[in-house]
């Protein structure tokens, strides 16, 4: 089995320039320190793959994506990319890699779209004669044909991602980096880039994708094998659908009532194994997800809302989803 | 792309991809032609009615042609000038501006060679502002009324090309360290423009600087501009196109600033490639260098 990319206890610790400042700081009041953005994570990501990692802001996505991208430097363990370490041989691997981020405002507001997306082919020593055909291609895909000679800086936010897309795909890259690349996109882009990403991996055997994202919904349609990680950890790692399965055994439960006063004593209801609060801004209700490990503990937590003086609104039980395999895993929601 | 790349072919492909942005994009809104080539004459009429008016009513031989020189000093010094603006606001503080534009993380991620990319740069800097530059010279030269002695016009050709390289060495050399020092890149130009109008003699030829009056000092200063690739240049340039009207203002003859300048040049090509190389490395054990708002 080829590795597109692979992983070994690989940490990252962040530090200010100023570490006695901070070390002071810290001694103070506590709240100071250096940073673990990731903590010993293994990975093996399978060429030709489309592989997720979902995770909240902060859990370390970005940081593992910008270590795989030769951007930034692991403080310890191994990073390899199609072979090669990136601490040691970053050029083979920049020429087989290519990234894009949600909201990015990358190129010059002075030059076309077509011009922008040849400018960077250029980087990667892309011929302008295949350079031009395939942006062309690219442009038609994406549905920004139209907008080929408009200058940049008047495209709109999801004109100017799905120019960042074909930035991402005109140097046939074997293995591309999303990092987040649906973000504040309206529905109509946003599925036409997750279309094209999962088909490009489907017809196109040799190419792999790792693609961060806190869309359940996105990593479930696209991604082949998912990654769960958070504060700088893999929690778990499986098929969208594996996961699932794994809390076949548990049951989920919605249900929606007035403000709870105090939801630490759900926790402790025998038969719960997590549950998740959401409170609406201005709502007047909260939505919290139990995963029960035993069904009965449902009339508990009955009893516990009515003896809170709360009224219950709606109760549910449902098909586990990705969203409720992250709250048994993690603990709590992703928002 | 294919993984097997020829690095000379790659990094030619980059330069030119990045100086296409200066030589079609930055040409592409004519009102540059106003601001750009036009504006700067307001600056150079200042000192130019200086000078006309230190020789309203003197008569005699070679009146007239001290002061066509020394107008003509202040058109070229314009002319200079628009190259050092563009070395502050362009060159080195580009990487700033591309950090903060999303662009310099692309970079760094892109196989390229980073000396490419500021290749690049340089490149389409010096086509740009030389656009920019001729049409000031044009305008100088049709308002002012200035004539040229052209006297070695492949010293002359040698001299300029060689202080721009210099310059723009230089230019690409403060790149980096304009993000090491992570001070906002409007101040740190700004405080390079005027102090250096004054050292570099860009309205007035360096040589006043050793005048007896002054004193050892003025000398220093003079020196100590040197370093400043458009000094030198400057001064060898406004030697070889006024030949007759230059020996009372000479600082070094023409030979020995070419010489400086291409020291000059080799130095400050050098250290923009330890400078970024080391900004590279800073910027992957610290992560914070590349991305923006950081």
């Amino acid at each position: 089995m080829e590795l597109a990319v692979e992983t070994r206890a690989l940490t990252r610790v962040f530090t200010s320039k100023r570490k006695l400042l901070r070390r002071r700081r810290a001694s103070e009041d506590g709240s100071e320190g250096p940073v673990t953005a990731l903590d010993g994570v293994d990975t093996e990501i399978r060429a030709g793959e489309l592989f997720g990692l979902l995770g909240p802001n902060g859990a370390g996505k970005t940081t593992l994506i910008k270590i795989l991208a030769t951007l930034l430097l692991p403080t310890s363990g191994i990073a390899k990319v199609a072979g090669f370490d990136v601490t040691k041989d970053a050029f083979p691997i920049r020429t087989r890699i290519n990234m894009v981020s949600g909201g990015e405002t990358s190129g010059y507001g002075l030059l076309t779209t077509r011009e922008n997306i040849w400018m960077f082919s250029q980087f990667y020593g892309v011929s302008s004669k295949v350079a031009k055909a395939k942006i062309d291609e690219l442009l038609h895909t994406f549905g920004l044909w139209e907008k080929r000679n408009a200058k940049v800086r008047t495209l709109s936010s999801g004109q100017r991602q799905k120019m960042n897309m074909v930035r991402g795909f005109v140097t046939n890259p074997e293995i591309l980096f999303l990092d987040e690349p649906t973000l504040g996109l309206d529905v109509n882009a946003s599925r036409v880039i997750r279309d094209y990403v999962r088909n490009w991996v489907k017809t196109n055997k040799d190419k792999t994708v790792l693609l961060t994202t806190h869309y359940m919904m996105e990593a479930d349609e696209m991604c082949d094998r998912l990654a769960i990680i958070d504060h700088g950890r893999i929690l778990a790692v499986d098929t969208p659908e594996n996961l699932k399965r794994r809390l076949k055994k548990d049951t989920t439960f919605r249900i929606e009532v007035d403000p709870l006063k105090d939801t630490t004593t759900l926790k402790g209801i025998p038969g719960v194994k997590n549950f998740s609060l959401t409170n609406d801004d201005g709502a007047s209700v909260s939505k919290l997800t139990f995963i029960l490990e035993d069904e009965a503990a449902v009339s508990d937590i009955v009893s516990e809302v009515v003896r809170q003086g709360s009224k219950i609104h709606y109760l549910q039980k449902s098909e586990p989803t990705l969203e409720d395999v992250f709250i048994s895993i993690v603990g709590r929601a992703l928002e | 792309m294919t993984t097997t790349v020829n690095p000379l072919s790659l990094n030619l492909r980059a330069a030119w991809g990045r100086a296409y942005v200066r030589i079609v994009g930055a040409n592409r809104e004519p009102s540059w032609i106003f601001f750009d080539g036009i504006l700067p004459l307001l600056g150079i009429a200042a000192y130019v009615f200086i000078y006309e008016g230190f020789f309203r009513g003197i008569t005699g031989p070679g009146v007239s042609e001290a002061l066509n020189a020394l107008v003509g000093f202040v058109v070229l010094g314009g002319v200079m000038i628009a190259f050092w603006m563009n070395v502050l606001w362009s060159m080195a503080s580009q990487l700033y501006w591309e950090k903060e534009m999303g662009n310099l993380q692309l970079y760094m991620m892109a196989p390229m060679s980073r000396m490419a990319l500021l290749g690049g740069m340089a490149i389409g800097g010096i086509f740009m502002t030389s656009v920019r530059a001729l049409v000031t010279l044009l305008a100088g030269i049709y308002v002012f009324g200035v004539h040229f002695q052209l006297a070695s016009p492949f010293l002359l050709i040698a001299v300029f090309f060689v202080t721009l390289i210099a310059l723009y060495g230089m230019g690409m050399m403060f790149a980096s360290l304009y993000l090491l020092w992570g001070r906002e890149a409007y101040h740190m130009s700004s405080l390079l423009e005027e102090p250096i109008f004054l050292v570099s003699g860009f309205y007035f030829p360096i040589g006043a600087f050793q005048r007896p009056e002054i004193g050892t000092w003025g000398r220093a200063v003079a020196i100590g501009g040197s370093v400043i690739p458009a000094t030198l240049g400057l001064d060898a340039l406004r030697q070889l196109l006024f030949p007759g009207s230059t020996q009372q203002f000479q600082f070094l003859d023409v030979q020995t600033e070419l010489m400086i300048l291409v020291v000059l040049a080799v130095v400050f090509l050098i250290l923009a490639r330890r400078t970024l190389r080391y900004f590279e490395m800073l910027a992957k054990r610290e992560g914070r260098l590349t991305s923006r708002h950081q």
